[in-house]
């Protein structure tokens, strides 16, 4: 059993942070992993990035958006309750090198999953350029953490109510047009992820992204994760989560994530009735 | 003369059959096909046992059960005394009685078998299995003294598991490492229900955690801890790799991403570990094709088939580009397809896939093909025939089609030799591997192979580290 120890809620309770014991995986974890995490014995294995460590007290914390039946249910855990499996670290930790300038560009709950490698580019003695995004002020997280983990920290929001008006792109691409870039990591929706892609393709700067296919066992034995990357078949959970962005068939990601979307409407749906408070 | 008098006598008993639910029922439950036999039948069954003095099923047998033995005592009625025989040498009776190939090992060589069908060695290992878990007093093995060794057991299938019961009763300290959520490998996420019920394995490991065997799940070795931490860290004195032939393999040609295309592996976890057919009731989702293909010939295919049909699908085919004669499952799982309305498509191989614009599978193109010239493996080669390509509609397609060493332990571990394809460098005979210290077997040193050749392996390198640990490397 793994104890959560601190859970909050954000962006209006769409998003929710637990800090959950587990010291084995927390010594272990480096930025960009994953763990799969089973709230109870009927629950589904569900993928979540480690968006923070504490090896000494033995924590992870994870952050996750409220989308259907599985995160809905991980919201209705309390302080002091357990996830009965947690399992990681999980994937290829990020490739921390010294490059220069680094544009880091986070969207939705995939800003959670781009602090800790913010943080580490940074430390790794990287000039970071931090773009964050959502739809609306009261929807953006994490601000004050990104702040710190970077040099510059340029937020946007679709609706103009915080920030800079319109898309990450945008903002994105001023910082591109002087030149000096070069690296972008790309972490948010798929479309997001394909937009910047194919911005900084133009750009001819290099760009890594975070990939987030629907997943099983998380260790290479089922092939339910695969992506195509550069024309080859990839498991994201082994071979990834992080790709290169400008080599990832984008559509194929969108379409595949949609697999199983009647069951998961259907399954969300009779949690709702049950539990309208714990919904989305 | 006299003797001969007997052994006629006996052969008029027919071989026991084995009640079975009826294939209209069964194909659409999860409940066990075969229902097991009762105390009179298994008695009149162990009655066709001649009792050989050089029994031939005993070297048929990969860990060399005392067949005659633990059969003549369930004629005798002593099914305890049958029982403690059998875990002598095989600590998985109650899952060998009913997943080993029997018909290719322990029976097909039994003298009875010569003219007419030979004893039913499986259903009577079943059976007395059976009867222990219903009726036994759950007593346990004596355990040597202890010995204050420690020893890891990487994975829970059935190799691990015989590893760990071998060396607790031997005095040492085990855990077993399992990257799941539950222990049991294959037998757990791969075979189904209704070949083998869950509620077995997960008892055989209770007995085990009973006898002092610390199982950790969660515990991902390569990830949550490495093999060498393992020895530094965590103190361990040996370490047995148990991991299986996890890795799915694909047909890689074209449309093979399409939704609706699933590896055995995943189709197989969803519905035997997830238990995603009771969804809603679990949240884990399965596709539920009307029209499903599965392609390949062996177990997996005929579990993946018949796991198809039970969750609801109209038309279920397989899908192989050999002839019937080379189908490498068993033939009483063949058989169970047969009557459950599964087809074969033989001789047939598909090249492409077919999908709609939401991306999902609509059918896939076949060519027809011929049995050439034998390959390396002996069998006859299939030869596409030019020009024949025909389309198959499906909305679901499973990849049954075989399995490979999965890299994630062994790919951090370089001073451990691996083969061309990736399986691990273990000694036949002991199971070490060329890393001090730590030996191998099962799936993950043979390839694909099967549950009792995994328990010898087992059972061997069990003897070579209780050795090593008394004695040295
Ligand atoms: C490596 C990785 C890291 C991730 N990190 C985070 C994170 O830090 N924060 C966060 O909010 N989300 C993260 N996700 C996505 C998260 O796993 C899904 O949102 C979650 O599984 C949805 O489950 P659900 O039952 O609530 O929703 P569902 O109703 O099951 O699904 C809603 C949508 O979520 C996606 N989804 C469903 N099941 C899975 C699955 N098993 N794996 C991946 N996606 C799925 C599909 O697009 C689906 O349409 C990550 C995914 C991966 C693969
Ligand atoms: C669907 C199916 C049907 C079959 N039917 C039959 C049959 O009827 N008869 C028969 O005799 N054989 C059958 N087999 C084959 C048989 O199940 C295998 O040969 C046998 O299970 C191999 O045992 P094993 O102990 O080597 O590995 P497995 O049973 O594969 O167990 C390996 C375990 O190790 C775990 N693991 C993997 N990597 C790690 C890691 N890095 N860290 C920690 N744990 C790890 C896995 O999760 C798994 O639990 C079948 C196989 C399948 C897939
Ligand atoms: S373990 Fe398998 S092969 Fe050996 S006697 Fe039992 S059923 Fe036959
Ligand atoms: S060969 Fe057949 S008859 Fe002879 S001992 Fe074995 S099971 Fe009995
Ligand atoms: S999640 Fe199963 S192979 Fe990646």
């Amino acid at each position: 059993m793994f104890k959560i120890i601190k859970r909050e809620e954000m962006a209006e309770g769409t998003v929710v942070l637990n800090e959950v014991e587990a010291p084995k995986i927390a010594r272990k974890a480096k930025p960009g992993q994953f763990v799969i995490l089973k709230a109870n014995e009927e629950g589904e294995r569900i993928p979540l990035t480690m968006a923070e460590t504490d090896p000494e007290n033995g924590t992870i914390t994870i952050v996750y958006m409220i989308v259907g039946k599985s995160t809905a249910l991980f919201k209705t855990l309390q302080v002091g309750d357990s996830y009965q499996d947690v399992i990681g670290p999980l994937g290829k930790p990020t490739e921390i090198e010294k490059i220069g300038n680094v544009v880091c560009v986070g969207g939705g709950t995939g800003i959670a999953v781009m602090h800790p490698i913010t943080r580490a580019l940074k430390e790794g003695g990287n000039h970071i350029t931090a773009i964050v995004g959502s739809r609306t002020k009261d929807l953006l997280i994490l601000e004050e953490k990104m702040k710190q983990a970077s040099h510059e920290l340029l937020i946007c929001t679709d609706d103009g109510s915080y920030g800079r008006e319109g898309f990450v792109t945008e903002a994105l691409k001023d910082v591109l047009d002087k030149g000096d870039t070069q690296m972008v990591v790309a972490i948010g929706p798929v479309p997001m992820m394909k937009f910047v892609s194919k911005m900084t393709a133009e750009y001819g700067v290099k760009t890594i992204v975070s990939l987030n296919p629907i997943m099983v066992d998380g260790t290479g034995m089922c092939g339910g994760c695969r992506v195509t990357v550069n024309g080859q078949t990839k498991f994201a959970c082994v071979d990834g989560p992080e790709f290169d962005g400008h080599k990832v068939d984008y559509d194929e990601l969108m379409l595949r994530l949609q697999a199983y979307c009647e069951d998961e409407k259907r399954c969300y749906d009779d949690f709702c009735l049950l539990k309208p408070e714990y919904a989305r | 003369m006299a003797e001969k008098a007997v052994k006629a006598k006996k052969e008029k008993i027919p071989r026991q059959p084995m009640p079975e639910q009826e294939p209209q029922v069964r194909a659409r439950n999860f409940e066990e096909v075969p229902l097991g036999y009762t105390p009179e039948t298994a008695m009149e069954e162990a009655k066709r046992c001649l009792q050989c003095k050089k029994p031939a099923c005993i070297a048929g047998c990969p860990v060399e059960v005392d067949i005659p033995g633990f059969i003549k005592l369930i004629k005798e009625g002593d099914f305890t005394a049958s029982i403690r025989n059998l875990w002598s040498k095989n600590s998985l009776p109650a899952v060998c009685g009913r997943v080993c190939p029997q018909e290719i090992q322990c029976e097909v060589v039994c003298i009875v078998g010569k003219k007419g069908d030979p004893v039913a060695i499986g259903n009577l290992e079943r059976f007395a299995a059976d009867y222990e878990r219903a009726h036994g007093s759950g007593a346990l093995p004596p355990r040597a003294k202890l010995t204050g060794k420690k020893v890891a057991v990487v994975g829970s299938g059935p190799s691990g598991l015989t590893v760990a019961g071998d060396l607790i009763a031997k005095g040492h300290e085990v855990t077993v490492l399992e990257a799941f959520h539950k222990p049991g490998g294959v037998l757990v996420y791969g075979i189904p229900e209704f070949r083998l019920p869950k509620e077995i394995v997960f008892q055989e490991v209770n007995f085990l955690e009973r006898q002092g065997v610390k199982v950790e799940c969660n515990a991902v070795v390569g990830r949550t801890v490495s093999l060498d931490e393992l020895f530094v860290e965590e103190g361990y004195d040996a370490v047995y790799i148990g991991v299986g032939a996890g890795l799915p393999r694909f047909l890689n040609i074209p449309g093979e991403n399409l939704i609706g295309i699933l590896s055995a592996n995943e189709y197989l976890t969803r519905a035997n570990l997830m238990k995603a057919y009771m969804f809603p009731e679990v949240d884990t989702p399965i596709p539920r094709g009307k029209n499903v293909i599965v392609l390949g010939a062996g177990n997996v295919t005929m579990d993946s088939a018949r796991t198809a049909r039970r969750l609801g699908a109209d038309k279920v085919r397989v899908v192989y580009r050999r002839s019937r004669d080379e189908m490498p499952a068993r033939t009483a799982e063949i058989h169970h397809a047969e009557e459950e309305g599964i087809e074969f498509f033989l001789l047939t191989n598909p090249t492409k896939y077919l999908g709609n614009e939401q991306g999902r599978l609509t059918g896939m193109v076949c060519l027809k093909m011929e049995l050439g010239e034998p390959d390396d493996s002996g069998r006859r080669r299939p030869v596409p025939i030019q020009g024949s390509e025909f389309e198959l509609e499906c909305d679901l397609c499973i990849v049954a089609v075989g399995s490979g060493a999965n890299p994630l332990l062994t790919q951090s571990t370089p001073d451990m030799q691996l083969n061309n394809w990736g399986y691990i460098e273990a000694d036949p005979e002991t199971g070490k591997t060329t890393k001090k210290g730590v030996w191998a077997g099962g799936d993950i040193v043979t390839g694909a192979a099967t549950v009792i050749l995994a328990m010898g392996a087992g059972r061997k390198a069990a003897d070579s580290i209780h050795q090593y640990l008394t004695w040295g490397w």
